[in-house]
């Protein structure tokens, strides 16, 4: 019976703000454009009874959907919001290995320091570490004033509001997320085996590229997926950081809903964003399994 | 094998009117399509130190966790004094269980670990206090009562676990493994410690190991597991000197397993058939054997006779070369190999320094052994 | 493994220098005299001051201390009890769905979770206020906390709990008494992750909130928007080093006891 109650409570909580409004998102993406309040129809009025249902299923239709076909508006911000990920991915990947690796290969006495380093801006507060970039990447920034001086460049670069802000933003705030696993796999690394490869003929590097990149790789597909998924749907760095010719789904539902207040069309733009982010998901979660397997 | 034996004899289960104080009958324990526990009847008399024993996985832990309650039988049912605890959760039953882990629970000192279950009866205050000390006392650990579970030994934690589930005076201890995580030395004098105590509180136990010796040492009987089924239930030295079959035999201790044919030559005695061109042996089986039927003799290697010269007048005597010699300090063990490549081991103490020794690699010696020094089985 | 090479040493050093310069900066400025944010011309900390007359800010900053506490005590409660059914419920009537719900608000992209719970406060005529930013906080932070007490509740030793049991407790005594007390620096680390992803949250809040509750972030945000101000700069130094004394005095402490423990261990070495 305490059981029962246990698992109601969380349940319930979960179905009431998690699943059912998901079900509306999915409703309204059916729905028309209109200007009402709320502003779509139709409406499911429950006094007509079954069939009032009956003519609100009947009024359900995929025009949104079409429609995010036929604006390319949308097809590309899907596009370049994958290719955005992706490359920031790989670049946060090129950043954060040799982190890890050199965290793992430090003495044991400093590693829990090194550790709280890597933690300590994820508990920092995302807007602010977005923000800090916009002062140094500016045109009369902090980098261009260094890059001036050095005489590396005669006139500003113009960084801030364009793709290049966007992916230094995006490595920036996510790099810890690629550290830690990365880290996790490398420090579980049993270093004789890297004694047992050098003893069989390797040299260092093909040690490391035999046996040390083979053995992280769950880490760094973790890592890779910890930063991919959520950049895929990111709003505040192309917000702050990117520029009109920056386009990123997240922003564009974001402006379609507050801007435009086209709930249907915002509707079915997070729908097909959610369905574009099951694949890597489900691929998270089986190298996720497999991991969990692999340590029993 | 250091099993004590009593002045009274204690032996409940031969006494036909005494009244078992637990139970099983006909109990059936399956988990999805394995079956732990295969249809198995016993009964287990009070005050006894009773010992399962075997394998890993062959359901003994699911026995003891069916008594504390955490499990349930499928089919069957278990009393305990003459009730069916079937629907007693284990909060509410009499039974109290030492865990392999201890479990001692970690945020707790050692008197307060002791004395979490009398809390729970809601006892007086006054005699709580009394209760803990006399635990502490019998456990000797009244000067640990303030620690904490990681700051005192491993064997001192072991006597928490027992002092703290023996704190409720239950009618039954179970006893998980106890001494599975103590080394070898220690794991020696606490067996005596916990037969102590046994003997102290006239507690029934139910003790749970895989460790034969640790068995025989503490148990007043024996029951050998296999696959959910009990082999044998008897005294230690009756698994010993009569097992009643060739897993048990093997199971407890070390053997020499002969396989044959029989033929009857007295009443109780038999010629054993059993290889090629090699003389025919001789053994006493209470146990009746039909001609021919294949038989299985075995011989500890104690009680096998290792001499140089052919041994005049024994009941057996075969001839051999010594193949390989374990030298175990007070005894050693040697590996006889006979012409058809049988290896036969022979036990003997070494009452004589090394250098002395009569047998090398390679002597050709003879082995020997009375009719009534083997056990004659069917399976 | 073996000793630091010194492309290890060049890669910690650029990676941390990577990782702390930008806020270093912001801190730097955040003293600036001027009203530029990039060229220094002296130290003051006037901008301190100012923050601390805008009413506006201090009104979201308060709002969000609340929406923090109260969503974050709200989501530990929950997502504690949602890690026992995952760890030791058992099997029930739709365990996929239920841990389904528990893992995809992890991976659910802000805004798609910021809309639907939009439109439920719509759908079901709920004013939008410190209410439902608090609902939508607590539904999404239960998840992180179930995460992190459920990982601590896998490692749980069970006999623990069975010895409880098995010395008369109640399943619910039980878990007050020996499993509570256990996982306790697992629930407390939880309420701490559920706090923070609050304090932090912008585009959630930004969906949930309506005219009369703004947040901290969302009062940032649109400041930001048009562009670097110093006192954002002294705002953001101010919220950097409350975060900072909090996880240094959190290790520390964490580092004591876990000192103290292994003298006491080997303490207890010497003695026996």
């Amino acid at each position: 019976m305490r059981r029962a109650v246990l698992i109601a409570i969380p349940y319930a909580w979960l179905l009431a703000l998690f699943l059912v409004p998901f079900g509306i998102v999915l409703k309204i993406s059916l729905s028309d454009t209109a200007i009402a309040i709320p502003p779509y129809v139709p409406t499911l009025d429950l006094a007509e009874g079954w069939t009032g249902f009956r003519t609100f299923l009947s009024e359900l239709d995929f025009e949104n959907f079409v429609w995010l076909t036929e604006d390319d508006l949308y097809w590309k911000a899907y596009l370049s919001s994958f290719k955005i990920a992706l490359i920031a991915t790989f670049f946060t990947l090129l950043v954060g290995y040799p982190m890890a690796y050199g965290m793992a290969r430090a003495p044991q006495e400093w590693r829990p320091t090194l550790m709280m380093l890597v933690i300590l801006p994820f508990w920092t507060s995302f807007l602010i570490r977005v923000y800090a970039w916009m002062g140094i990447l500016s045109n009369e920034g902090f980098l261009n004033q260094i890059l001036l001086w050095l005489g590396v460049i005669s006139e500003p670069l113009t960084l801030l509001n364009t793709n290049k802000a966007v992916y230094i933003g995006i490595v920036y705030t996510y790099l810890p997320f690629m550290i830690l696993p990365i880290y996790a796999a490398l420090d579980r690394l049993d270093g004789s085996l890297i004694e047992a490869a050098e003893d069989l003929g390797c040299s260092r590097l093909q040690a490391f590229w035999l046996v040390t990149i083979p053995l992280s790789r769950p880490g760094i597909i973790a890592g890779s997926f910890l930063v991919f998924i959520p950049v895929l749907g990111e709003f505040v760095i192309p917000s702050l950081l990117g520029g009109s010719g920056t386009l990123m789904i997240g922003k564009v539902l974001w402006e379609e809903f507050f801007s435009n207040r086209d709930w249907p069309v915002a509707s079915a733009v997070a729908v097909v964003l959610l369905l574009i982010l099951v694949i890597p998901i489900v691929l998270f979660q089986r190298n996720q399994q497999k991991q969990a397997e692999a340590e029993q | 094998m250091g099993d004590i034996v009593s002045s009274t004899v204690f032996e409940p289960w031969e006494d036909a009117r005494a009244e078992p104080l637990i139970r099983f009958r006909n109990v059936t324990k399956r988990f999805g399509s394995f079956t732990a526990i295969d249809n198995l009847t016993l009964d287990i008399y009070e005050k006894e130190f009773f010992a399962l024993l075997g394998p890993s996985g062959c359901g003994k832990t699911t026995m003891m966790r069916m008594l504390a309650g955490f499990e349930h039988p499928t089919e069957g049912s278990i009393e305990l004094a003459g009730r069916d605890i079937a629907n007693v959760p284990p909060n509410k039953r009499a039974v109290n269980m030492m865990f392999q882990s201890y479990a001692l629970f970690p945020h707790l000192n050692i008197w307060d670990n002791i004395a979490f279950g009398l809390r729970r009866d809601k006892l007086p205050k006054l005699d709580l206090e009394a209760r803990v000390e006399e635990m502490l006392k019998l456990t000797r650990l009244e000067k640990f009562a303030t620690r904490k579970p990681h700051q005192i030994s491993g064997g001192q934690r072991q006597r928490v676990a027992l002092a703290r589930s023996l704190a409720k005076a239950p009618k039954l201890l179970l006893l998980d493994e106890p001494l599975g995580a103590l080394d070898k030395k220690l794991r020696q004098d606490t067996q005596f410690e916990l037969m102590d105590i046994q003997e102290k509180t006239g507690t029934t136990f139910v003790i749970v190991t895989h460790d034969q010796e640790e068995a025989m040492t503490v148990a007043s009987r024996v029951a050998v597991m296999d696959e959910g089924r009990l082999i044998q239930v008897a005294t230690p030295d009756r698994i010993y000197e009569n097992p009643e079959s060739v897993y048990v035999a093997d199971f407890i201790g070390d053997v020499n397993i002969i396989q044959g044919r029989t033929s009857a030559v007295g009443d109780d005695t038999y010629s054993i058939e059993w290889a090629e061109g090699q003389r025919q042996l001789n053994a006493t089986s209470a146990t009746s054997f039909d001609n021919g039927q294949t038989c299985h003799l075995a011989i500890r290697p104690e009680k096998v006779t290792i001499t140089s010269d052919r041994p005049e007048d024994a009941d057996n005597a075969v001839q051999g070369r010594v193949h390989d010699i374990a030298y175990l300090g007070n005894l050693s063990t040697y590996y006889v190999e006979l012409p058809n490549g049988t290896i036969i081991k022979a036990q003997t103490a070494n009452t004589r320094r090394i250098s002395r020794r009569s047998f090398t690699w390679e002597d050709p010696v003879w082995l020997s052994w009375t009719a009534t020094a083997g056990v004659l089985l069917a399976n | 493994m073996t000793r630091l090479s010194w492309f290890n040493v060049v890669s910690l050093t650029l990676g941390f220098a990577f990782l702390y310069i930008p806020m270093l900066i912001l801190i730097i400025f955040s003293f600036n005299e001027s009203k530029l944010v990039t060229v220094w011309a002296g130290f003051s900390t006037k901008w301190y001051g100012e923050l601390m007359q805008n009413e506006a800010f201090l009104n979201a900053a308060w709002v969000t201390v609340k929406v923090a506490v109260m969503s974050s005590t709200l989501a530990t409660v929950l997502g504690t009890m949602a890690a026992y059914v995952m760890v030791r419920g058992g099997r029930f009537m739709g365990r996929t769905l239920f841990s389904g719900m528990i893992y995809a608000p992890l991976v659910m992209p802000e805004v798609i979770t910021g809309l639907s719970l939009l439109l439920l406060f719509i759908g079901i005529g709920l004013d939008r206020g410190v209410l439902t930013i608090v609902l939508a906080h607590t539904t999404f932070s239960m998840c992180y906390v179930s995460v992190v007490v459920s990982s601590r509740l896998v490692t749980f030793d069970r006999s623990l709990e069975e010895a409880a049991l098995d010395l008369g407790c109640s399943p619910s005594e039980a878990f007050r008494l020996v499993t509570l007390p256990i996982i306790a620096p697992a629930v407390i680390s939880g309420w701490l992750l559920a706090f923070t992803l609050s304090l932090d949250d912008l585009v959630i809040a930004s969906f949930a909130s309506g005219p009369s509750a703004t947040t901290l972030p969302i009062k940032i945000f649109s400041a930001v928007r048009l562009g670097v101000s110093p006192e954002i700069n002294a705002l953001s130094t101010l919220m950097i080093a409350v975060v900072t004394v909090g996880v240094i005095t959190a290790s520390l402490v964490s580092k004591r006891a876990m000192v103290r423990q292994k003298q006491e261990e080997q303490a207890a070495a010497r003695v026996t």
